[in-house]
Order: structure tokens, then C-alpha cells, then sequence
């Protein structure tokens, strides 16, 4: 039976995986599309419609966390905008060059090797941050107040009064070149590997622009809206964006991003982050296998790399899950015990 | 598929990403309303109450 071009069990699955994704998302606030492009490169789309199909995903999802978070208010939209220029040139040079390589049949390779680095090198800091205990910037926009420490890098930067100037929310003073450069290097890496680049973009607003967090979390947000619209456009043109991929992907991930945000004040963070640097390390080492696998010509190994890909979500979202409910359970029996005690 | 084929490539890539833009919103909606009104008893339910 088919719906939308497209086999039931296969769209089911799709939305079993959005809703895995949404789970992480919710709960960490982050890497919801770091699975997305790998899994759909291993399953054997073209690259141009694994990068475009994650980038309308990425749309979808930010679309939904902006509507959650409006009211939080906090995005200093002048930078927000000034960044939409450098974000747009940064897509499109990202495109051109995943469209090139797709010409020289070496998209897919390349697209691969950049996320086994990627993902391997933010899995291993996630997972030494973690056991290290604390460490890197929060994405908790609700526990953290404007009044901050400007990062020296930020300040050595800010120093360097390069005109045109703009200043950010706090009278804060940076040059527009800094700016558009921060917003092209984000932009590139969306553009190239189907991401939102909030993992990115979030630190360099903070360590390299000096912008106070609760507006670094904002104003990323705010520009993942136009960088995952933007990139779905152009990817859109060029055929990129496969709606039968992207509905039902959104439609578990929207969901299981409710479940995941509402698990957030259940579960210490803290104690599942270790978790999450391993599912990023597994899908590096995921998308290496399948390197490996089409190498030496074992079509094996591909399965081996979707069910890592999968299975290394299953875990992380399914420990949040066991997490929230046994915090759940625990605290439905602690008034019957209360009440005993009287 | 929802006849966005036979669109040029500018029309039809609005149209998708206009498709995605309209199914967040009713999710959003959508999930807010079933949440509000099956949370509740979701929440009891696992809680043992």
C-alpha cells in the first residue's frame, strides 16, 4: 500500500525515526539533524536530495521550536538579519559545491567524510565534556540571565573596530565583517551537509562575537528558521527536496520533541549527556563503516551502518524515555508514602 | 505528488517549502491540542494515580 509515492512501512518508519530525533531534540536542545542526512545517504538517496530533504526537516523542526519559544523574546533580531546575508552566501556556495561534486560522482564521498569528522570530533568533546562533569555552553535559555563574561577571544575581537560597525543588544560593539564571516562559515557547513549548524553557530555567537547566551540560543534559532528555509529553496530547485522523506519525519519528530522538552524537568541532563556524545561518536563511526562497506564492495556493511544510525538513537531517546518515566513513577509514589507516614 | 510536478523549479520550490511551512504549523497546533487534552491523563496513568 502506498501513500504520498511511497510504501506505508516505509513512511511509517521514517516518522519512527523523526519521532527518535524529536526525543533528542527536545531534550538537549540540540543535534536534531546531525542523523538525518547520514541515514538517507545510507539508505541510498542522491546527495543532493539526503542534504535538501534535511534541510527542509531542519526548517520544519525550527519552525516549530520558534513558535514554542516566541515567548522568550530573546533575539537581537539586527544581528539576526545582518547574518542572513553571510548565511544565504554560505548556502548557496554549500550547494554549488555538493552540486559539483554530484557532477564528479564524488558527493557522497566527500559529504561522508566531513560528517565521520564532524560528528566524531563533537561526540568525543561531548563525551570528555561530560565525564569531565560541566563544561561548554548551556542551550538552557530559561536558567540563564543576559549579565555575562565576554569571552577574551569575543573581547580581542571586538577590539578589532574593522567599519562598518554594529552594535548588538547591550551596546555591544562588532565589526559587520565579523558578523557576515561567523554567518558565510555556518552557512557554508548548512548549505554542504544538510545541517542547521546550531551546534556551531551557537558557540561562535558566544566565543567569537561575545553575544550573551540566552540571545546567542534566540537569535541561532531565529537563524536556523532562515538558513533551513533559505537551503530548502535552493536545494528545492534543483530537485532536492523529497516531501515523502520530509512530512512523515516531521510529523514524529514534532512530537517526540513534546516528550523530549517535557522529559527535560525529569531528568538530569547531565547524567544522559555522556549517552549523547556516544550516539554521535556511533554515527561517525556509522558513517565510516558504509565508506568502508561500498570500498570493498560489501553491501553488508551498509545495513550494519543504517542499523547503528538507528540503533544509536533508539538508545540515547529510549534512556530519556525510561528516564522520565521511572522519575515519573518515583514521584507518584512518594505521596502514598507520605501519606502512609502520618 | 500534490501536482507541485508540473510547476516550474521556482514555483514548485515554493510550494514545497511553503508544504512544510503550513504542516509545522498545524503540528504544532495539532500536538498542542492532543497534548493538552491526553497529557493529563497520560501523566496520571504512568504516575499510578
Amino acid at each position: 500500500m502506498e501513500f504520498l509515492g511511497v510504501s506505508l512501512a516505509l513512511l511509517g518508519m521514517f516518522a519512527g525515526f523523526g519521532l527518535l530525533i524529536g526525543i533528542l531534540f527536545g531534550f538537549f536542545g540540540m543535534g536534531g539533524s546531525f542523523l538525518v542526512t547520514p541515514a538517507l545517504l545510507v539508505m541510498g538517496y542522491p546527495s543532493r536530495v539526503a542534504v535538501g530533504s534535511g534541510l527542509a526537516f531542519v526548517f520544519g523542526t525550527s519552525v516549530i521550536a520558534t513558535l514554542k519559544h516566541r515567548d522568550l523574546g530573546q533575539v537581537d533580531y539586527k544581528l539576526g538579519v545582518s547574518m542572513i546575508i553571510g548565511t544565504t552566501l554560505g548556502i548557496e556556495v554549500g550547494k554549488e559545491i555538493v552540486l559539483h561534486l554530484e557532477e564528479l560522482g564524488l558527493a557522497g564521498n566527500i559529504i561522508s567524510v566531513t560528517y565521520v569528522v564532524l560528528l566524531g570530533g563533537i561526540g568525543l568533546f561531548v563525551t570528555y565534556e561530560s565525564l569531565k562533569g560541566g563544561g561548554g555552553v548551556s542551550h538552557d535559555v530559561e536558567d540563564a540571565d543576559e549579565s555575562h563574561d565576554v569571552p577574551a577571544l569575543a573581547q580581542r575581537l571586538q577590539s578589532y573596530a574593522i567599519p562598518p560597525m554594529l552594535t548588538l543588544r547591550g551596546g555591544v560593539q562588532v565589526s559587520l565583517w565579523l558578523v557576515l564571516a561567523v554567518a558565510f562559515a555556518t552557512g557554508l557547513l548548512s548549505g554542504f551537509l544538510g545541517v542547521g549548524g546550531g551546534f556551531i553557530r551557537m558557540p561562535a555567537l558566544f566565543y567569537l562575537i561575545g553575544v550573551p547566551v540566552p540571545i546567542a540560543v534566540g537569535t541561532d534559532l531565529f537563524e536556523i528558521v532562515f538558513s533551513g528555509g533559505i537551503g530548502s529553496f535552493l536545494y528545492a530547485q534543483s530537485g532536492g527536496v523529497d516531501l515523502s522523506i520530509v512530512a512523515p519525519l516531521l510529523a514524529g519528530s514534532a512530537f517526540g520533541a513534546r516528550l523530549g522538552s517535557a522529559a527535560t524537568s525529569l531528568v538530569d541532563e547531565e547524567g544522559i549527556k555522556v549517552y549523547f556524545g556516544l550516539m554521535l561518536l556511533g554515527g561517525a563511526v556509522a558513517v565510516a563503516v558504509r565508506q568502508v562497506g561500498d570500498a570493498v564492495g560489501m553491501p553488508v556493511l551498509d545495513t550494519v551502518s543504517f542499523v547503528m544510525i538507528i540503533g544509536s538513537a533508539l538508545l540515547v531517546s529510549g534512556a530519556v524515555v525510561v528516564s522520565a518515566i521511572g522519575a515519573m513513577r518515583e514521584e507518584g509514589r512518594e505521596p502514598a508514602a507520605t501519606s502512609q507516614a502520618d | 505528488m500534490f501536482g507541485v510536478e508540473t510547476l516550474g523549479p521556482t514555483a514548485q520550490a515554493v510550494a514545497l517549502v511553503g508544504m512544510v511551512l503550513v504542516e509545522a504549523a498545524v503540528l504544532y497546533v495539532g500536538y498542542g491540542a492532543l497534548t493538552r487534552l491526553v497529557g493529563p491523563h497520560v501523566d496520571r496513568f504512568i504516575r499510578g494515580q
